[in-house]
């Protein structure tokens, strides 16, 4: 039953290792912007520490986390070939298959996405390790707390993959993504605390956006690693990722079961 | 078997006319008109038929296969394919049938061919043994040999095709339904598919649709004929009774010396040149034999042909009769 989406998912995570040199210029990329952006923050956090909302060390861990696995939660990231299934009509190659489309792409998004942190995660992780202070990245609080990362990282990625499948769903619909796609990204990133860590943001907006889906990506995962998210705070974190998780699935899932009644293949 | 019902599927079209201020309209006020591609369709298809649908651009053609292979749904009427409804059934449905879309890929654009085949392997649950076998078989018939490692974005439209043929028989699919598979090929690699498809369908008695509009894929490859018109089934018969009824006459290609021949009734220029022509016979008023004695009493023959009319002829005739 699982043999053809495993099958799918190695077929996609080979050819997304492919790309080397994406990967390399990614990597350097990181390191620039992990390293622009402690320095401005340790000039913040130098000027006033008890203004800082995060441990400063929290803080370095969270940025290279956040730089070491972009690939895998970047919210702006959309599977061109999906979309020009969709637009195009090739999906109806996909509709005359014994397969759930809606398993298919999400596998597919998984792969992808996996594949390319897996080329990028560890040169930025092992040097992150190996910096001096105040750049160096710390081991997680303790093994308990990096279980619950781990955990936390994988509720992350298919609570982001489900999301972006309910903008593919959508664009059955409206038939063309460049909207969606304008309006999920500029929303999602600022949401999920990708430009500014969720923490610094003031408390009204804060109290508002850790309710929202976006929250639950990597603003969940990264503060536990480094301690920022602890005790009670965890276990609100992981429900919370949970219901989104299955909030979001249901949704697409209801989505593309309107979309196939409906569905007309473009293009003759 | 395949039964269809009084099958009707119709789409609803956002129409403007040109210009801007056309378009500013169109932002709050939209006209739709409904198309109704598919009306009322009925038809039965036996095992280890080979059947030409065939129709002007718009038809209907592409919505029946669609409907056929389970993509859409109609939206009226009933089906049924070896028991199932393709709808309704779609996953039990589509581990029999095979379906080319020639404007279409399913290969995937950047790894090799024989990749995208492995995945099918896995999607329909194909035996190792199987596999190895239809595999074997199709690069053999096909000379895949060659290109199956190369990915698909290196190859070239023909060797593409083949693949994508290919690819929807690993499984062996009962059914196969063909939509436009020669178009844009050469003359070898159509020549290729369609003796492939031919001993396909006497190898394993696989059923074939096939849509298109070349008229000699027609012609090579099915024994029934399905027209259809502004979404209606207009005729349904075999190959030949189609070219008989149709055809209406013969053509006879001449060259001759000196001056052009008087035609007796029943004969006509088709095509007239110096020294060569093509004249149109109808055999009801003048038979072949008399045609070319009284040719050859008038004028000095060199040399006669007797051929029947192309098939696109006999399509176009047929499309101008219709009003389709």
């Amino acid at each position: 039953m699982f043999k053809k989406y495993t099958a799918l998912f190695r077929m996609r995570f080979v050819n997304g290792l492919q790309y080397r040199l994406a990967a390399l210029a990614g990597i350097s990329t990181q390191f620039f912007w992990g390293f622009m952006e402690i320095l401005l923050y340790r000039a913040f956090y130098q000027a006033n520490a008890e203004a800082f909302p995060m441990e400063f060390p929290a803080l370095v861990s969270y940025i290279w986390l956040q730089q070491a696995f972009l690939t895998l939660y970047m919210s702006w990231f959309f599977e061109g070939e999906i979309f020009d299934a969709i637009i195009s009509g090739n999906v109806a190659y996909e509709l005359c298959r014994p397969l759930n489309l809606y398993a298919f792409w999400f596998v597919r998004s998984v792969a992808t996405r996996v594949a390319k942190a897996a080329l990028r995660c560890f040169p930025v992780l092992i040097v992150a390790f190996l910096l001096p202070e105040p750049f160096r990245m710390r081991l997680p609080v303790s093994l308990p707390v990096f279980l619950l990362f781990l955990a936390t990282m994988v509720g992350a990625l298919l609570l982001t993959v489900s999301m972006t499948m309910v903008i593919y769903g959508l664009t059955f619909f409206t038939m063309t993504p460049a909207g969606l796609r304008m309006i999920f990204l500029s929303v999602a990133d600022f949401c999920a605390g990708s430009l500014v860590p969720l923490p610094f943001l003031p408390d009204r907006i804060k109290a508002i956006l850790e309710l929202l889906p976006f929250a639950s990506v990597q603003n969940l995962p990264f503060r536990i690693y480094s301690g920022d998210i602890a005790g009670m705070g965890i276990l609100r974190g992981v429900l919370l990722q949970i219901f989104w998780i299955v909030a979001m699935v249901m949704a697409g899932v209801l989505i593309f079961r309107a979309a196939m009644r409906r569905v007309c293949v473009q293009g003759g | 078997m395949i039964t269809a019902e009084h099958i009707s599927k119709s789409f609803r079209v956002a129409r403007r006319n040109a210009g801007m201020k056309e378009a500013v309209r169109a932002l709050w006020k939209r006209k739709y008109e409904t198309i109704r591609a598919v009306k009322d369709i009925s038809f039965t298809i036996q095992d280890g038929e080979m059947v030409g649908y065939i129709g002007p651009n718009g038809a209907g053609k592409s919505s029946t296969i669609k409907i056929l292979s389970g993509i859409l749904t109609p939206d009226s009427g009933n089906c049924t394919i070896n028991g199932l409804c393709p709808w309704k059934d779609r996953a039990r449905h589509v581990q029999h049938i095979g379906v080319v879309f020639g404007q279409r890929s399913q290969l995937w654009w950047d790894v090799p061919v024989i990749d995208s085949f492995a995945l099918l392997r896995d999607i329909y649950k194909v035996e190792e043994s199987e596999y190895r076998r239809n595999l074997d078989e199709l690069v053999e018939l096909l000379n895949l040999s060659k290109i199956i490692q190369t990915p698909t974005r290196q190859l070239s439209l023909g060797q593409r095709m083949r693949c994508e043929i290919a690819a929807s028989l690993l499984h062996s699919p009962e059914l196969l339904f063909l939509d436009e598979p020669t178009i844009g090929l050469d003359a070898v690699s159509k020549l290729a598919v369609r003796s492939f498809i031919r001993e396909l369908n006497s190898r394993r008695g696989t059923t074939v649709i096939l849509t298109t509009h070349d008229m000699q894929d027609v012609e090579a490859l099915a024994s029934r004929i399905m027209l259809i018109g502004k979404g209606q089934i207009l005729q349904d018969s075999s190959l030949e009774h189609f070219k008989k009824q149709f055809a209406g006459g013969k053509q006879l290609r001449i060259e001759y010396h000196g001056n052009a021949p008087e035609l007796p009734a029943g004969l006509c220029w088709k095509e007239q040149e110096e020294g060569h022509g093509l004249l149109e016979l109808d055999p009801d008023v003048l038979p072949v034999s008399e045609a070319i004695a009284c040719l050859s009493k008038r004028t000095e023959l060199l040399d006669v042909s007797v051929q029947d009319p192309p098939i696109e002829e006999v399509i176009a005739r047929l499309y101008r009769e219709y009003r389709i």
